[in-house]
């Protein structure tokens, strides 16, 4: 048995646990979720370097054998969004420091911090149904608690929009995960699939598919189901909405990848067809928003749905080449999405405004968060050098190969209006006349930098290191495209 | 047995839904608290209410199901824990913002 699965798990609750006896002592809770979240790092590298050369990882909780009890898997799809999630947790950390408010920080942020990523690292990393919906549910409350935290009135008025549409959407979850146990009659992910193999998806898991479509797509923010997010996202402070635009919508996408590659493969004709269109939609309803907007927090918040559904598409596509590139740009887009908040929250911090129309000439006395905010801006639109890039090529050729040259074409259109909205930032942000703010000389602008760039920095690593990542992506992918390695990884037979 | 379960659990989401659509904050939650019923009652009759003794080992078998209950379980305390933290934030908003009405709490309209 191999115990290091759960570490990335463990490692976070533990420190949640014993954060919440001494909530008021700001510094020792900085300085023990900086050590903890530097040790799931280390937790989740090793992690990925053991699938990479034993491959696909299990662990039966408590020795039962893996149909009857609870089995964590982690593949190299789980093992690489671990380590993401890892990271930007980590940054997010360092970010809140300086940002957040001793306020805030004495009434259990901390804690709440790691409860969420627990809560996000357990969601990938679980490989039963009915788990997954207890880990969804430890995240979303870690985040309705996040979300909330501070109780200004803005905060107030959309997290009961948000909170309202989750107990929803985990309702919903929960009549699913009944209607799929009553079908197949057991809830471990890779047994699901062998069952669902041997009665070969009649129209009823069709159904099942379609509501699972539904319920991660609420969480995801796709196509008609987005609708809560840019309100709810416009309400937190920068550092948790970075961590909520890098991770939680990214737990919904990873979820809707996991069961149309692991179960509902079968019969793609109208599944797969329907998650194309969505995914398509959803690009075109994000690129309208990103560009109408003249708010830098929106224009980011759209740009999470255009994400979301360039690799939904990848994923709908199903054939080797767009699964890779799915997973480049997954990986990609929490990084550069995390970068991006982080600078529109400096930006924010600087002028005390997030309309565009307000702000100006920012470059001149702030040049190295202007010169991160350009490269972040080109990386998230994939010019080759930086790491968006290599993820796009390969969903396009990847759409090309499955002759879907509409879709192809519009994931290649949005790119250009993701640029040009990312570049109205910039632009009428960082150039032109040289404005005074009021907040300037007390923002930590030195401090909060850190976070963005080593991000960057990642970022551009990630995109000329393609090579040497390569043959990690592609174990991701090939698990992805043979679920019989998952399932018998998991049931050893 | 399984088909009155149904229409039943039909019947809850029916008013859950009709409930959520409402103005009213308060009625809002209570939609809710039907919606996670419905929830509850549906797992227990997907896992076929088949005539059988409690899941104890003292018993005579032949046993119910043990796992839709235990499924159940978990699910009500996710949605008690829930329930109790949105109408803590109900209560707050309402003193904050001064209203229960949810067409009231708009947001920024964002683009001026």
């Amino acid at each position: 048995m191999n115990n290091l699965i759960i570490l990335p798990i463990l490692i976070p609750f533990v420190t949640a646990a014993i954060l919440i006896f001494f909530h008021k002592k700001v510094k020792v809770q900085r300085w023990f979720s900086a050590l903890s979240s530097i040790a799931t790092i280390i937790a989740a590298l090793v992690l990925v370097q053991k699938v990479h050369t034993d491959g696909i990882q299990s662990l039966n909780i408590s020795s039962w054998d893996a149909p009857f009890g609870i089995t964590l898997v982690s593949d190299m799809l789980s093992a690489l969004l671990v380590l993401t999630t890892s990271i930007v947790a980590f940054v997010c950390l360092i970010y809140s420091f300086k940002s957040i408010g001793a306020e805030r920080e004495k009434y259990y942020y901390y804690p709440v911090f790691n409860f969420l990523i627990v809560g996000v690292n357990g969601a990938f990393t679980t490989g039963d149904i009915f788990n997954l919906f207890v880990f969804f549910e430890v995240m979303l409350m870690s985040s309705y608690v996040l979300i909330v935290l501070g109780g200004t009135k803005i905060q107030l008025r959309e997290s009961i929009k948000y909170l309202l549409v989750n107990v929803i959407s985990s309702a919903l979850f929960v009549i699913t995960v009944a209607y799929l146990y009553s079908v197949v009659g057991t809830l471990n992910m890779a047994h699901i699939s062998q069952r669902i193999a041997e009665i070969g998806q009649p129209g009823i898991l069709s159904v099942i598919a379609v509501l699972f479509l539904i319920v991660f797509g609420l969480k995801g923010a796709i196509f008609p189901l987005y609708f809560w997010m840019p309100g709810s996202y416009y309400a937190p402070p920068a550092p948790v909405l970075a961590l909520f635009g890098a991770l939680l919508t990214k737990v919904g996408v990873y979820s809707i990848t996991r069961t149309y590659t692991l179960f509902f493969y079968h019969d793609q004709g109208f599944t797969h067809e329907l998650l194309q269109l969505l995914a398509l939609v959803s690009i075109i309803a994000g690129v309208i928003g990103a560009i109408a907007y003249w708010d830098i927090k929106k224009v980011i918040i759209y740009n999470i749905i255009v994400a979301v559904g360039v690799i939904l598409y990848g994923v709908s596509v199903m054939n080797i080449d767009a699964l890779t590139g799915s997973i480049f740009y997954l990986i990609h887009d929490m990084i550069i999405k995390a970068a991006l908040f982080l600078l529109v929250g400096i930006m924010i911090a600087i002028t005390g405004t997030s309309n565009l129309k307000k702000i100006s000439g920012l470059i001149k006395r702030y040049p190295g968060v202007g010169w991160t905010f350009f490269i972040s801006a080109l990386a998230l639109a994939g010019i080759p050098p930086l790491s968006g890039f290599i993820g796009k090529l390969l969903i396009v050729q990847g759409g090309f190969e499955g002759s879907s040259y509409v879709g192809a074409a519009i994931v290649l259109m949005s790119s250009l209006l993701v640029l040009f909205s990312v570049m109205k930032i910039f632009i009428n942000g960082f150039w032109g006349v040289h404005r005074a703010y009021e907040n300037e000389d007390k923002a930590p602008v030195k401090w909060l930098l850190i976070s963005p760039v080593i991000l960057v920095i990642l970022s551009a690593l990630y995109g000329i290191g393609t090579e040497a990542i390569l043959p990690y992506i592609s174990q991701a992918a090939e698990t992805l495209a043979n679920p019989s390695m998952y399932i018998d990884a998991v049931l050893k037979e | 047995m399984e088909i009155v379960m149904a229409i039943v659990v039909g019947i809850l989401f029916m008013t859950a839904t009709y409930l959520m659509l409402s103005k009213s904050l308060l009625r809002i939650i209570v939609g809710t608290g039907l919606l996670s019923h419905g929830a509850h009652l549906l797992i227990l009759t997907m896992g076929r209410l088949k005539r059988g003794s409690a899941p104890l080992l003292g018993e005579k078998g032949p046993y119910t199901d043990p796992l839709p209950q235990a499924l159940i379980l978990t699910a009500i305390v996710i949605s008690f824990g829930v329930t109790a933290f949105f109408l803590v934030l109900a209560y707050r908003a309402y003193k904050e913002l001064g209203t229960d009405n949810i067409e009231k709490m708009r947001g920024n309209r964002g683009n001026e």
